[in-house]
């Protein structure tokens, strides 16, 4: 995980011109590095398939450049990028057979039919469909596609391997299975996985790093972990998981730290060494999992009050709604424990408890 | 019975099955019926009088003792019409795929425009789109007067009333039949396939030859059919274009229709012309039964 293999530098993309130009990637700069799986995730619209295809060869970009290994793509063609693709649609050639289809790109690269066939033989085994080779796509369930489309781009062993949405057709429980698949490939194969998705819990179960995009932009680039825990958005906080959002001041915490400020002494101290220039009326977010419920009398610090307005059961947790004075509603989801947490209910005043290390300051 | 008559589906095909039955296995009876009987002294036939004449008379010919010598006037008559036809079908080949194909990528509203132009022969009257091409062929025509006029000597271009100038005149009037089916299989041929071709390593004259030609295949089979059987039939540019000169199975029909009173001989050509059609028909659904059907 050290070696830079993609480099996007101050990458842009617009397509059409005039009243009609749409600008699709804004000035994007992002490294993914060798052996890695990386996610690009955002809504559709975001930019993620453009930067997939510019990076594959498939479209140029209008500024900046893309380096492979420390080398300019800009001029050269898919065919000749070490870089293979699997498509949203899988694009299988309906003419050939499932070992044609695989041995098509080592063809390509004038390796002997002998080579290209073990090979095929080898890819198969690996996606186990060592049976299927004969076939002809058509005869294949969706899942079985995926993986011959899979076998067939990872089969000319290339540098990096993009995908763009590959699970977006499959149904839920073989989109789990071929999570767990994808990421055995990639760490059997060690090749550089460039993974395209909307769909966040696909991102956070796969993904060595995630770069979240919005708008042609990437908001932040970061571990799973990193980018539940410590959003920098808003819309990434709100994307990935469940937030609360409030609003408050930034004020001068204890030693030295800062704090939020939520009006009426009601002061919230914070963890996070925030570098922010905005002081007035900053977003902060916290995750319904990490609040918790106390007596509205407790005095244990960093707690706001408020009333509790729903209480919903779910078994192995309890979400509650409660209203915090001046501040609106937040969700506080608590895990049911010996029962500890069950005294309370609608109408009761509480206080949240809102760990210091759980709140985080947005760009808004 | 009385269930298939009451079905919605048979009355729905009904007329269909009665215009086809009326105006094509009717007449098609009756000629095959015609083909079998003796020529009349003045035209017409002999109803009643049955005879193989017809058919005898399209491979051999009697001699001053009466006996059968192979003839192979007609058969040559046939071979030059394949081979015609067969030239015409590449002509409009080579020309029609490349047209096609540059159609297929453009864009939608542009693509339709195209399509659209292409079609617009077929609003003329085909002897009217002969005679222009004998306006532009002609010795001192505009194509010889442009290549004089550009400094090419040409010395009189001697193109018209050839074969070339049948082929030219066929290929023209058919290239439609070739570029719409061609079309139709690029315009519905996925894009991402191509893209795909170019992703594994492809260039694009291997994409072409190893994704786009063959996903076009049954298009341009399609076309090549489309093309090739009208050609066979060709009446009015040979006699136009060819100058009456150069006989083709349309021209030879006709004029034992017409000229040679001959009636049962027009009709077993014309069922000998059917029979390799319908030949070469069989050979073309055997050759592409093995393609896969429609991709998902």
């Amino acid at each position: 995980m050290s070696e830079v293999v993609i480099s996007a530098q101050s990458v842009s993309k617009t397509f059409g011109a005039g009243a009609d130009k749409v600008t699709a990637l804004d000035d994007v700069s992002v490294d993914i590095f060798q052996n890695e799986f990386f996610t690009m995730l955002g809504p559709s619209g975001c930019g993620k398939t453009t930067l997939l295809r510019l990076i594959g060869g498939f479209e140029q970009a209008s500024a900046g450049q893309i380096l492979l290994e420390g080398q300019a793509l800009n001029d050269l063609p898919p065919f000749k990028r070490p870089i293979n693709t699997v498509f949203q649609s899988y694009a299988l050639f309906p003419h050939l057979t499932v070992r044609q289809n695989i041995t098509f790109g080592l063809e390509m690269k004038s390796i002997s039919r002998a080579d290209a066939n073990a090979r095929a033989d080898e890819m198969l085994e690996l996606v186990q469909l060592a049976q299927y080779g004969d076939r002809s796509p058509s005869q294949l369930s969706g899942g079985q596609q995926q993986r011959i489309a899979l076998a067939r781009a990872l089969a000319p062993a290339p540098k990096v391997l993009l995908l763009d949405e590959p699970l977006s057709a499959l149904d839920l429980k073989l989109r789990k299975e071929m999570q767990i698949e994808l990421k055995r490939l990639q760490t059997e194969t060690g090749i550089t996985f460039v993974f395209v998705t909307h769909d966040q819990e696909e991102a956070l179960a796969m993904s060595d790093r995630i770069a979240v995009m919005q708008s042609g932009k990437i908001l932040q680039v970061g571990a799973p972990r990193e980018i539940y825990e410590q959003p920098t958005h808003r819309f990434v906080a709100d994307f990935i998981g469940d937030s609360n959002f409030l609003r408050g001041d930034l004020v001068d915490g204890p030693n030295g730290g800062h704090a939020i400020s939520f009006g009426e002494g009601q002061v919230i101290n914070l963890a996070q060494d925030v570098k922010s220039d905005k002081l007035k009326d900053v977003n902060v977010s916290i995750r319904p999992e990490r609040l918790s419920i106390t007596d509205a009398k407790a005095t244990n610090g960093n707690q706001l009050t408020g009333t509790v307005t729903f209480v919903t059961y779910f078994g192995t947790d309890t979400t509650y709604r409660v209203d915090l004075d001046g501040q609106g509603p937040v969700t506080v989801r608590m895990q049911n424990g010996d029962g500890a947490n069950a005294q309370f209910g609608k109408g009761d005043r509480v206080g949240v408890v809102m760990p210091a290390e759980a709140i985080r300051v947005l760009v808004d | 019975m009385g269930n298939m008559f009451r079905s919605k589906r048979f009355w729905l095909i009904a007329p269909a099955v009665v215009y086809i039955a009326f105006f094509m296995a009717l007449p098609l009876m009756q000629m095959a019926y015609v083909s079998v009987l003796e020529r009349g002294d003045y035209g017409g036939v002999n109803w009643g009088a049955f005879s193989v004449d017809a058919y005898v008379n399209f491979l051999f010919e009697r001699d001053l003792m009466d006996n059968l010598v192979l003839n192979t006037d007609y058969i040559q008559i046939f071979v030059r019409s394949f081979g015609l036809s067969a030239m015409t079908m590449v002509f409009a080949l080579l020309l029609g795929f490349p047209t096609a194909f540059y159609i297929s990528m453009q864009s939608q509203g542009r693509r339709n425009f195209l399509i659209f132009l292409v079609t617009i022969p077929f609003w003329t009257n085909i002897l009217v789109r002969n005679y222009a091409w004998m306006l532009l062929l002609r010795n001192g025509g505009l194509i010889d007067g442009v290549l004089n006029w550009a400094g090419i000597e040409t010395g009189g271009l001697d193109i018209l009333y050839t074969p070339y100038a049948v082929s030219i005149g066929l290929t023209y009037t058919y290239l439609p039949f070739m570029v719409l089916p061609i079309y139709a299989s690029l315009e519905k041929l996925d894009h991402r396939l191509v893209e795909a071709a170019f992703d594994l390593g492809a260039d694009k004259r291997r994409a072409m030859k190893r994704v786009i030609l063959p996903l076009a295949a049954p298009g341009i089979a399609a076309g090549c059919i489309l093309v090739f059987i009208p050609c066979l039939g060709a009446y009015v540019t040979p006699e136009l274009l060819g100058g009456g000169k150069f006989m083709m199975i349309a021209n030879l029909i006709g004029s034992q229709f017409g000229a040679a009173r001959n009636w049962p001989f027009g009709a077993g050509l014309g069922f000998v012309l059917l029979a390799l059609v319908l030949i070469s028909m069989l050979a073309y659904s055997l050759k592409f039964k093995s393609l896969p059907e429609e991709k998902i």
